[in-house]
C-alpha cells in the first residue's frame, strides 16, 4: 500500500478545488444525455489530497448515513479505489446514486473545515467517481452474507428509502421482498429524476446489486389493492413491514383553469419522460406534448428537472416562476446553476394567479402577479406579498406545476390501526415505528417530501429497529 | 408476464380475453380497473376488469380496438403474454339494494357494466338493462346480460337491431314507466353518460358513472384523471372511477380526453403502416 497523503496541511490547502467535466451547455439543451461527467482520474487524485483527514471529521456528522468520508478519501489519495467505494458502501449501498443526486453542499461539504475559509472538498464528486471507477472495471462482487434469519419482511415501495432499508436487511440475513406499484424498479429514482441528472442505467446497475444479494422485487403489485398489509402478516408470512411508498401524489395550486389542456402535475409531466420515455415518442407510444413556450411553477429540484426536461423536449422559452427569491429557492445550487446555463428564464418574485385557455380549452397563458418579500414566517423565509396592480399576462402554451407532493393515501386508507399525520404522512417515531407493532416507515411517507439521502438514513434506521423487534421477538 | 388464456371476438372490434393474473383475480371486485402495458415501447392504459376467476387465478378483459394499443391488444392471440398488468385499482362499485335498478350500457361500456349488474343482482335488486350500439354487429353480451337482468332492452343508432335510437330513449320511457326506478348505473362513452345524467337530473334519480380519463400510472401519481365533481377536483384512478353522474363536469373532461388526439393519431398510423409492410415482407 502507497503512503496516506503526503501532502503537508498548508500545502493541501493551496490546491483548488477541482471542477467537474460537463456536458457543454448548447449540446446538452438537444439530448437527455448526463449533463456531468463528474472527475477523471487525474482530478480525483488531486481533490483528495486536498482533504485534511481532520481529528474531528464533522463531514461524518453532516452526512446522514454517516459515511467515513475522510476513510475512503485516503484510499482515493492512495489510489485504491475499489476499496474506498466498499468504505462507502459500509454506510451507504447507492453511492453512484448518492454522488449524483445528494444535495452535498448543504451537508458533508457545507459542515468541511476547508470550506470555512476555502472552498470545501468535492466530497460528493470523489464519492461518485469511486462508484463509476468500480462500475467502468467491474470490480464490484457482492458481499458475502453470512448469517441467515428465517424471518420474512416486506418492503413497500422500490425507491431510495425501501432498497437502502432492502439492502441492510439482507446483509443482516433476513428474507426480503420488495413491492413495488410501479412495472419498474426505483421509485422517484426511476419517475422523477431525470436520465440527464441519473441516467437509468446507473440505478439499474444499483438495483441489480441489491437483488444480488437475495432481494426478491414483485413489481406491477399495489399494496392496499393487489394485497394489503394486513394480507402481508396474515397469508404471505411477513413477521415486518416497511412502508416506503414516497411521497407521490400531486398537489395542485388551486387557481382557475388547472384542467385546461396543457396543464401538467410535475410529477404526471416527469413520469410519462422519465418512466415512459416520452422523449422518444412515437418509437414509444406514450406521448407528451410540449409548447413553444412553457412554465413550471415551483422553486425546488422537482421544479428544475421539469423545466430542463421540457427545454430539452424543444421549448424555446423555458419559464421558471417562483414567488418568492432566488435565495429562498430550495433547489440544490448545481442544479439551478446548470437550468441557468440552459437558458431558462427564471421568473422570481412571481405568483400565477389564474391560467387562461383557448376556444379549445388549451392553455394560452397565465397571469401573474409580482411579488415582494415581507416579513419573516414560520418556515423563517419571508414571506411573499403581492403588489398591487402587478398583474400581467405571460403567454404560454403548456404549464407544469412543481409545487409539491403528498403521500399516496392507498395504503393508509387499507389499514386499519396506522395512525397519519398531517398532510397524509404516516406518523413514526425515532425509530421510525408506526402505531403498529411490525409496521415500520420512513422516507417521503414519514417526512412528507425531502431527499433521496435522508429517505435512505431512514431506511437504516429502519432495518436496524426491524433487526431488534425480530431479535426481541423471538 | 401475464399470459393470455383464451381470446375470443366478440365482436367486429371487440375482444374478450381470459388472462392470467391470480393476485387481481383474487381481489377483483366489480367497477375496479387494471393498468395494462403490452411491451417495453408501451403505453400504460386502464382497462376495467369485466370478470375474475379466483379459482382459475384469472381476469376477463373485454377490449375494443379504438387506438394503437387497444388495436395491439386485440390483434394478440392466445397463449402470447402482456408484459405488465397491475391491480385491481380503483374503488369498488358500491353495490347495494335499491330495490329497481337501470343498468345502461353503451358500446364497450356494456361490458364493464357486466359484473356491476350481477352484483347488483346478487344484492336483490330488480334490474332493468339497456344496451346500446351504434348498430347491430356492435351490441355484445346480451345473452349474459339478460341471465343476470329481469329484463333487457337493446337500442342500436342506426337501427338495424332492435329499438332505432339511443339508450336515454328507453331511459326514459323505464323512468316515465311505474316501475319504481330508483338507481341508474350508467357506463359507455362520455356523450352518453352526459346524456344518461341530464335525463336523470329532473327525475332525482340517484345515477352513478364510470369515468374513463387519461391515466399514466392508476394509482394516483400523476393526476393526469383529475376531473371536477361538484367543483372540486378529484383523481378518477383513486377517487373513482365512479362518481354521482349529477356532479360530473362532462364536458371539460370530454375536452380533456381530447388532448392527444393527434398525437395518437400518429402513432396509431405509424403502427397501421408497419403492420402493412410486414404483411409485405410476409407475402414476398
Amino acid at each position: 500500500m502507497t503512503a496516506p497523503n503526503p501532502l503537508k496541511p498548508s500545502e493541501r490547502m493551496k490546491i483548488p478545488r477541482q471542477q467537474p467535466l460537463e456536458q457543454n451547455p448548447a449540446d446538452r439543451m438537444l439530448n437527455f444525455l448526463e449533463v456531468s461527467y463528474g472527475f477523471d482520474d487525474d482530478r480525483s487524485l488531486v481533490e483528495s489530497k486536498r482533504c485534511l483527514d481532520c481529528k474531528t471529521p464533522y463531514c461524518i456528522d453532516g452526512c446522514p448515513v454517516g459515511i467515513d468520508i475522510p476513510g475512503f478519501i485516503t484510499l482515493v489519495v492512495q489510489g485504491e479505489y475499489a476499496a474506498a467505494v466498499n468504505k462507502i458502501r459500509e454506510a451507504n449501498y447507492l453511492p453512484a446514486i448518492c454522488g449524483r443526486v445528494c444535495p452535498q453542499e448543504s451537508q458533508c461539504e457545507e459542515v468541511c473545515v476547508l470550506g470555512k475559509k476555502l472552498t470545501p472538498v468535492a466530497i460528493g464528486k470523489l464519492e461518485r467517481f469511486v462508484a463509476d471507477y468500480e462500475m467502468r472495471h467491474n470490480l464490484f462482487t457482492t458481499p458475502v452474507i453470512n448469517v441467515h434469519r428465517d424471518e420474512k419482511v416486506a418492503i413497500v415501495g422500490s425507491g431510495p428509502a425501501g432498497l437502502t432499508c432492502a439492502a441492510e436487511l439482507a446483509k443482516l440475513g433476513y428474507q426480503v421482498t420488495i413491492f413495488e406499484a410501479l412495472h419498474a424498479v426505483g421509485g422517484v429514482l426511476r419517475y422523477g429524476i431525470p436520465e440527464f441528472r441519473l441516467p437509468k442505467e446507473i440505478l439499474d446497475i444499483e438495483t441489480h446489486r441489491i437483488e444480488a444479494l437475495g432481494v426478491t422485487i414483485h413489481t406491477n403489485f399495489v399494496i392496499g389493492r393487489t394485497a394489503t398489509i394486513d394480507e402481508l402478516f396474515d397469508e404471505w408470512g411477513f413477521k415486518a413491514i416497511f412502508l416506503a411508498t414516497g411521497a407521490g401524489t400531486p398537489t395542485f395550486l388551486g387557481i382557475p383553469g388547472e384542467n385546461l389542456s396543457g396543464v401538467y402535475s410535475a410529477n404526471e409531466f416527469l413520469t410519462r419522460v422519465n418512466l415512459m420515455g416520452a422523449y422518444k415518442f412515437p418509437e414509444n407510444d406514450t406521448p407528451i406534448r410540449i409548447g413553444e413556450s412553457i412554465a413550471v411553477i415551483g422553486g425546488g429540484n422537482t421544479a428544475m428537472d421539469a423545466v430542463r426536461t421540457a427545454r430539452r423536449l424543444g421549448a424555446k422559452n423555458a419559464y421558471l416562476i417562483y414567488r418568492r427569491s432566488r435565495q429562498e429557492m430550495p433547489a440544490r445550487d448545481e442544479e439551478i446553476h446548470h437550468a441557468e446555463e440552459e437558458g431558462i428564464q427564471f421568473m422570481l418574485l412571481t405568483n400565477p394567479v389564474r391560467i387562461l385557455g383557448d376556444e379549445n380549452n388549451w392553455v394560452k397563458g397565465m397571469e401573474c402577479q409580482r411579488m415582494e418579500l415581507g416579513e419573516s414566517d414560520e418556515s423563517g423565509r419571508r414571506r411573499p406579498v403581492p403588489v398591487k396592480g402587478s398583474e400581467f399576462v405571460v403567454e404560454i402554451q403548456t404549464l407544469i406545476e412543481a409545487i409539491g407532493q403528498r403521500p399516496n393515501p392507498i395504503i393508509q386508507a387499507t389499514t386499519p390501526g396506522l395512525e397519519t399525520g398531517k398532510r397524509g404522512t404516516v406518523v413514526t417515531d425515532s425509530a421510525q415505528a408506526t402505531s403498529r407493532p411490525g409496521i415500520f416507515a420512513g422516507g417521503d411517507l414519514a417526512r412528507g417530501g425531502a431527499t433521496v439521502i435522508l429517505a435512505m438514513r431512514d431506511g437504516k434506521k429502519a432495518a436496524a429497529a426491524i433487526d431488534d423487534y425480530l431479535r426481541s421477538a423471538t | 408476464m401475464f399470459q393470455i388464456v383464451s381470446k375470443q371476438d366478440i365482436s367486429s372490434t371487440i375482444s374478450k380475453f381470459v388472462i392470467e393474473a391470480p393476485f387481481i383475480a383474487r381481489k377483483r371486485k366489480a367497477g375496479n380497473f387494471v393498468m395494462v402495458r403490452l411491451h417495453e415501447h408501451g403505453e400504460r392504459i386502464p382497462l376495467t376488469v369485466a370478470d375474475g376467476d379466483p379459482e382459475r387465478g384469472t381476469i376477463t378483459l373485454i377490449v375494443q380496438a379504438v387506438g394503437k394499443t387497444t388495436k395491439e391488444l386485440c390483434a394478440m392471440r392466445e397463449g402470447s403474454a402482456i408484459l405488465d398488468v397491475v391491480g385491481p385499482l380503483g374503488n369498488p362499485t358500491p353495490v347495494k339494494l335499491h330495490g329497481t335498478v337501470a343498468c345502461v350500457g353503451g358500446g364497450v361500456g356494456t361490458a364493464e357494466l357486466l359484473p356491476i349488474a350481477r352484483a347488483l343482482k346478487a344484492a336483490g335488486n330488480t334490474l332493468h338493462t339497456i344496451i346500446g350500439a351504434r348498430s347491430r354487429d356492435l351490441v355484445i353480451l346480451e345473452r349474459e346480460m339478460a341471465d343476470v337482468s329481469d329484463r333487457v332492452y337493446v337500442t342500436t343508432d342506426d337501427g338495424s337491431y332492435a329499438r332505432k335510437g339511443f339508450v336515454t330513449d328507453q331511459l326514459k320511457d323505464l323512468l316515465d314507466d311505474t316501475l319504481g326506478i330508483s338507481a341508474v348505473y350508467a357506463i359507455g362513452p362520455l356523450p352518453m353518460m352526459k346524456a344518461v345524467a341530464n335525463l336523470t337530473r329532473p327525475y332525482g334519480v340517484h345515477t352513478l358513472v364510470s369515468l374513463n380519463t387519461i391515466m399514466v400510472d392508476g394509482t394516483g401519481m400523476c393526476g393526469g384523471c383529475r376531473v371536477t365533481i361538484g367543483g372540486e377536483m378529484k383523481f378518477a384512478c383513486v377517487d373513482g372511477p365512479e362518481f354521482d353522474a349529477h356532479k360530473v363536469d362532462f364536458d371539460e373532461l370530454m375536452m380533456r380526453n381530447r388532448s392527444y388526439l393527434d398525437l395518437e393519431k400518429i402513432s396509431d398510423e405509424r403502427h397501421q403502416c408497419r403492420l402493412a409492410a410486414q404483411a409485405q415482407e410476409l407475402a414476398r
